[in-house]
């Protein structure tokens, strides 16, 4: 089982740096988001891009794990539809080892994103403020929160007709989740209907716990950074005690 | 010794649609069985259960005395599956999708390599191992396909519609091979849709429509059934078609058809009616651009077994 799941990750991964719109993603998408973000609005919203680089940057890389944790869906979506799957299940392997495979793949994606990201960060001026140890923790727990959220792609994915549908039903939840969260602006700056919505996302305690274990910054919504780290482990249990059992119970109807 | 393939009473619905009736299918160890359908039939439906991807709603299917059902797993390792659905994975080179899959099976990296390196050899892909499947014509594909489902060294192959969409010259290359593989004792279960594919390959045809089988038989048995070979006349002169209808009744062995405004063709009992009628045209005087003598299509074999057409819009001899 363990052993057909990493033969399938190598293949996940194969077929990400052979497909290059999939390298995009991880790649250049978070480079231009970082540029947009810090050069363009940096200087209206915290006065500088210097400050607004240390305030944007954890939130873009969870910006970014959130697409790219999406793409999953697509990817099985095109599997199944092109017959690869129908393949895999006539071979003695354990029926969910497919999907084991695809999730461990992911996990190379990430890790790609992630490095670019805080790179490239550091190149246009952000400090790591806090010990190395720290930046470990925020990386582990951004790629667990990944891995968890994961599961609703694979369920998406399961779900819809075509890898188009899967396309844009991920960005219909993805949006709200990342800009109605303290991505970008601190949450005070937002009217109060939408501060209930950001206190309660889950990815706002993501990006809060980035900021502390990132910059050191404490919360902005008012929690330590230990409490929004628990904030983080808990939707991640959510998360997948919900979605896992959802997603391999269609992902068995499916195929 | 139980026989290769068995299965009895198999029934799957899908929604409303009857898919699969209760049939009835028995390989013995080493032969070929044609399945013979148009689309819609329930040919890759049996295919399905029978490589453990569907579960059955009835009946019961063994693979070497293995349930389909019940020892899924264990089928498995005695099959090998190519077809319209089980795939390649177009962003892999040849190598790679044959490796990947020789791993899956268990074997070492090194085993999987050597036999990848084996098949492509065989299906004359070698030159091709490192590029890209996507860029595989249909038959190197159809070819890689093939060799996919080989790796294993499986006792029962699945073939389902293994030659739909290619030109005639790469059917016969992927004939060639499924001969190759009956002489090393491979039992094949071949769904197709035409009649020369199945009298070409397999020692038994079963036809089946609508989820139920209508017919069972050897190629002979059923070539006999269905009218033996059909005889094609097209004449240089469209006005002489009347005619040539008179002649083919005579002739023939039922009612002429017409398939195209200037064709005409008609079952006959053996080939020797192809001599009678180039004589009878030849004493008529009227000159053809096209004779030919064929196997019975799919939709004649239907007409035949159950005398009704399988298109509602199937001309008939009455518009001549």
């Amino acid at each position: 089982m363990i052993r057909d799941s990493l033969i399938l990750a190598k293949r996940t991964i194969t077929k990400m740096f052979r497909n290059p719109e999939q390298f995009i993603d991880v790649t250049v998408q978070p480079i231009i988001m970082t540029v947009l973000f810090v050069f363009i609005f940096g200087g209206a919203i915290a006065g500088s891009t210097d400050k607004y680089v240390q305030f944007a940057l954890p939130g873009i890389i969870v910006q970014t794990i959130m697409f790219t944790s999406l793409t999953i869906g697509v990817n099985l979506n095109t599997d199944i539809q092109k017959g690869i799957f129908d393949r895999f299940r006539s071979l003695p392997i354990a029926r969910s080892a497919p999907l084991f495979g695809a999730v461990l793949g992911d996990i190379v994606r990430h890790s790609i994103a992630i490095t670019v990201t805080l790179v490239f960060g550091r190149i246009i001026g952000f400090e790591f403020t806090t010990p190395w140890w720290h930046v470990a923790i925020a990386v582990l727990l951004i790629i667990a929160f990944a891995v968890s959220l994961c599961w609703v792609s694979v369920l998406i994915g399961m779900l819809a007709r075509s890898a188009g549908a899967v396309q844009g039903l991920s960005f219909l939840i993805v949006f709200p989740l990342t800009f109605g969260s303290s991505t970008f602006v601190p949450a005070s700056t937002l009217p109060t209907w939408l501060q209930g919505w950001v206190a309660i996302n889950p990815v706002t305690h993501v990006i809060e716990s980035m900021r502390g274990l990132l910059t050191g910054s404490t919360g902005v919504v008012g929690d330590t950074t230990t409490g929004q780290i628990l904030w983080v482990i808990t939707s991640c249990v959510v998360l997948v005690g919900v979605f896992f059992p959802l997603a391999t119970w269609a992902y068995r109807k499916k195929i | 010794m139980p026989a290769a393939i068995e299965a009895h009473g198999l029934i799957k619905r899908f929604g409303k649609t009857t898919a699969l009736d209760g049939i009835d299918i028995t390989v013995e160890e080493g032969r070929v069985l044609g399945v013979l359908g148009p689309n819609g039939a329930g040919k890759t439906t049996a295919v399905r259960i029978l490589a453990t991807l569907l579960k059955p709603d009835g009946g019961t299917a063994t693979v070497s005395g293995l349930d389909v059902v019940h020892q899924a797993t264990a089928v498995r390792r005695k099959i090998g599956l190519t077809g319209q659905f089980a795939s390649v994975d177009e962003d892999l080179t040849g190598m790679q999708n044959l490796v990947m899959i020789g791993q899956l099976l268990d074997l070492s990296t090194r085993q999987a390599k050597v036999r990848a390196a084996e098949l492509l050899a065989e299906f004359d892909l070698t030159d091709a191992a490192g590029r890209l499947a996507k860029t595989y014509s249909g038959g190197m594909r159809r070819r890689l396909d093939l060799s996919a489902s080989l790796i294993g060294r499986p006792a029962v192959v699945y073939l389902d519609e293994p030659t739909t969409g290619l030109d005639p010259a790469k059917r016969d290359d992927v004939w060639d091979m499924i001969r190759v593989l009956v002489k090393q004792g491979t039992t094949i279960l071949l769904t197709t849709q035409y009649l020369e594919e199945a009298d070409a390959l397999a020692n038994e045809i079963t036809v089946i429509d609508h989820g139920s089988i209508i017919a069972h038989d050897t190629p002979q048995g059923l070539k006999r059934q269905v009218g033996g070979q059909t005889l094609e006349v097209r004449p240089t002169d469209v006005t002489s078609l009347p005619r040539v209808r008179e002649l083919l009744v005579r002739y023939g062995t039922r009612e002429p058809e017409q398939p195209a405004p200037d064709l005409l063709s008609v079952s006959v009992a053996s080939e020797s009616a192809m001599t009678t009628v180039v004589a009878a045209l030849a004493a008529e005087n009227i000159s053809v651009s096209e004779l030919s003598l064929r196997l019975p299509s799919l939709d004649e074999v239907f007409y035949s077994l159950t005398g009704q057409t399988k298109k509602d819009e199937t001309p008939n001899g009455a518009a001549a």
